[in-house]
């Protein structure tokens, strides 16, 4: 193996280098920052200008996300006595009372089973696809890989129509199952490009010692594939995860009631009259968990890398 | 112990013969080393025997029985690679484990660790089992490897050059070893190399590979003494044989086109004329590097010899091998 002098960077470089990093990064989390800050304002708070950095924080936004309201009369509050919770009582300050729940939690669940439902089912068949294509002798193979890609060629919703009607005749439509059916369709290619990568990668001498060992080649694959593919799998799961959670066109159009997901229903929280800001803040606040969760989780696979380290030079 | 036999065993690969109607009987209890340069196809009979590879035609036969459609785990074979020897995602101790946990074996918890233990100790590298696979050295990770084929009692053990990657004391080492561990258990062994000095060290028997095709099989004695052709001749022997025109000594008989002479059947003292180009101490031995008749000849002569170069020595060929046409052996 042949080395390379690579000069270590200074300090000072590192240092450019870091700031740099820094002042990106901060960029980008600044409006997430605001979006988070805003969940915790009043809505009188969230609108005022010139905006406002330092405010009293309430959970206003949090209790109008999850509630239903209506209006009630100096009466109605005086017979109702006083607030028995905390909510309650933010929400009678204003001259409300709580009328039920709302659609949020529901959304939400919803978001969560389409999300890592379709997430599951690309992972498990696009490693599939992906190994038969690395190892093994497929017709055509090229050309399947091509075509595969093709359907990436365009934006998907230009296709909304076709998909519309088919689910339509299917009775797919606003279904969890057709949901996550599409969004398994629209990541499959991806998928199997990205993990054919990675399991071309992985020598398959691993597995002919597997066989060796005395293991089928379904075992050979579970045991010594898998393991060394995890790198490629984590990132692949989050990139599905990721375009199927905040997919919205698709969701606005096949979905109005029991599939609907949190993507279309966050912007229907701003209610009629007055501007609930800080309860849409809330909401897409608390959209960003079950991703950010997710990937803290896979970050280790990202990190750890890939070691080819056990092979003999 | 269980006589293996490959018969007409052809395999090729788009069209290109890598073993062409090989055959090949290992004796149950033999270290065979198949000895040929790169490309000859050792690795290819290897993966025959393993069941990773389907020879095109011919068979395969484990103790009389028909092996060749039988799948790697079915045959019950070990095997040790030329290349990526470790699972890159488990310690040293779970690689050593992994053939003994397999469907195939399902050796009990104690008997895992009695053995995976006495193996490591073997091989010297009982620190390391808790170390990640790619942690130790080359070295360490070649002799795990091994040891990931000893765990085992196979019926027969495949090692593909498993020595090559190693320093030239580490290869010294695991030689030794290697055979005395064969040779104690009476394990069957089939060993590929390119190197000559493994071959003569360890085989009971060495078939020689030239092009996919076997063309002498027998105990380094024999090919060494009476090689078949001027190939096999050439495989063997350090300092090299010594290839002349056959007319360069008298004597050659009819047909003889070739004469070949190692080193040490050069005598000293008699004969015709040479000149000494240069002398090579080697403490235990001296080479001398002679000129006869324009042609380069080496042979060997006792450590402390007086001669250098320049001088003259008489020389003449004792057990000269005669070579036809083709090549191969007259007489
Ligand atoms: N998988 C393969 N595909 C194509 N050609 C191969 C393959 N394996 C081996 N060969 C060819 O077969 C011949 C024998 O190879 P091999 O058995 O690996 O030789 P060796 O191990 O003695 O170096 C070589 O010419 C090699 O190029
Ligand atoms: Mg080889």
């Amino acid at each position: 193996m042949s080395s390379y002098s690579v000069t270590e960077p200074s300090a000072r470089q590192k240092w450019a280098a870091g700031t740099l990093v820094v002042i990106y990064a901060l960029i980008t989390i600044l409006p997430l920052l605001w979006i988070i800050a805003t969940s915790f304002k009043s809505p009188s708070d969230a609108i005022a200008y010139p905006p406002k950095t330092l405010f009293e924080p309430t959970l206003e936004g949090y209790v109008n996300l999850f509630t239903t309201r209506t209006r009630a009369t100096e009466q109605d509050l005086k017979e109702l006595g006083e607030p028995k919770t905390w909510y309650d009582r933010i929400v009678r300050k204003d001259g409300f009372i709580i009328a039920g729940p709302s659609r949020f939690l529901e959304r939400f669940s919803n978001s969560m089973i389409i999300g890592f439902g379709s997430t599951v089912l690309c992972i498990v068949l696009g490693t599939a696809a992906a190994y038969a294509f690395s190892r093994f002798k497929v017709p055509l193979k090229d050309d399947l890989l091509f075509f595969i890609l093709s359907t990436r060629m365009m934006p998907p919703i230009a296709v909304a129509i076709p998909i519309f009607l088919m689910f339509r005749s299917l009775g797919l439509n606003d279904t969890h199952a057709g949901m996550i059916l599409l969004y398994t369709a629209v990541n499959l290619s991806l998928a199997v490009w990205l993990l054919k990568g990675f399991i071309d990668e992985i020598p398959i001498e691993y597995e002919e010692a597997a066989l060796i060992d005395g293991y089928t080649r379904f075992q050979a694959f579970y045991k010594v594939v898998l393991p060394q593919a995890m790198t490629g799998i984590a990132s692949t799961a989050i990139f599905c995860l990721i375009f199927a959670w905040n997919e919205y066109a698709f969701a606005v159009l096949l979905t109005s009631g029991t599939a609907q997901t949190a993507p279309p229903f966050i912007p229907t929280i701003i209610g009629v009259g007055g501007q609930d800001w800080p309860a849409v803040a809330a909401g897409a606040t608390l959209f960003l968990v079950p991703v950010m969760i997710f990937t803290i989780v896979l970050r280790k696979h990202l990190l750890r890398g890939i070691t080819f380290g056990a092979v003999r030079k | 112990m269980i006589d293996v036999v490959l018969e007409n065993v052809t395999k090729r690969f788009a069209g290109q013969v890598a073993l062409d109607n090989l055959s090949l009987t290992i004796p149950g209890g033999s270290f065979v080393v198949l000895l040929g340069p790169t490309g000859s196809g050792k690795t290819t009979t290897l993966r025959m025997v393993s069941g990773l590879d389907k020879p095109d035609s011919g068979n395969i036969y484990f103790a009389g029985r028909s092996v060749t459609n039988l799948t790697p785990a079915e045959r019950n074979v070990a095997m040790v690679f030329q290349q990526y020897s470790l699972y890159p995602h488990l310690t040293v101790r779970q690689n050593l484990e992994f053939p003994l946990k397999s469907p195939l074996l399902r050796t009990s918890k104690a008997d895992i660790d009695r053995k995976v233990n006495s193996i490591a100790a073997m091989l010297q590298i009982s620190h390391k089992l808790d170390n990640k696979a790619t942690n130790p050295s080359g070295g360490e990770m070649q002799r795990v490897s091994i040891g990931r084929a000893l765990v085992r009692n196979p019926q027969i053990y495949l090692m593909d050059e498993p020595l090559s990657s190693l320093d030239a004391k580490l290869r010294a080492d695991l030689r030794i070893e290697l055979k005395s561990i064969q040779a104690n258990s009476g394990a069957t062994l089939l060993y590929v190399t390119h190197d000559q000095i493994e071959a003569m060290t360890m085989a009971t028997h060495i078939g020689v590979l030239h092009d996919g095709r076997l063309v002498q099989f027998g105990s380094p004695r024999e090919i060494y003494e009476q090689p078949v052709s001027l190939y096999t001749a050439t495989r063997l022997g350090q300092p090299r044989i010594n290839v002349l025109a056959a007319d360069t000594f008298p004597g050659s008989p009819p047909g003889a086109v070739n004469i070949g002479l190692r080193p040490e059947h050069i005598t000293q003292g008699e004969g015709q004329e040479a000149l000494v180009k240069r002398v090579e101490h080697l403490g235990d031995q001296t080479r001398l590097h002679l000129v006869f008749k324009k042609n380069d000849i080496v042979t060997v002569t006792e450590a402390h010899t007086r001669l250098r170069s320049g001088d003259i020595v008489k020389i003449q060929p004792d057990k000269p091998l005669y070579f036809d046409a083709d090549g191969m052996r007259l007489g």
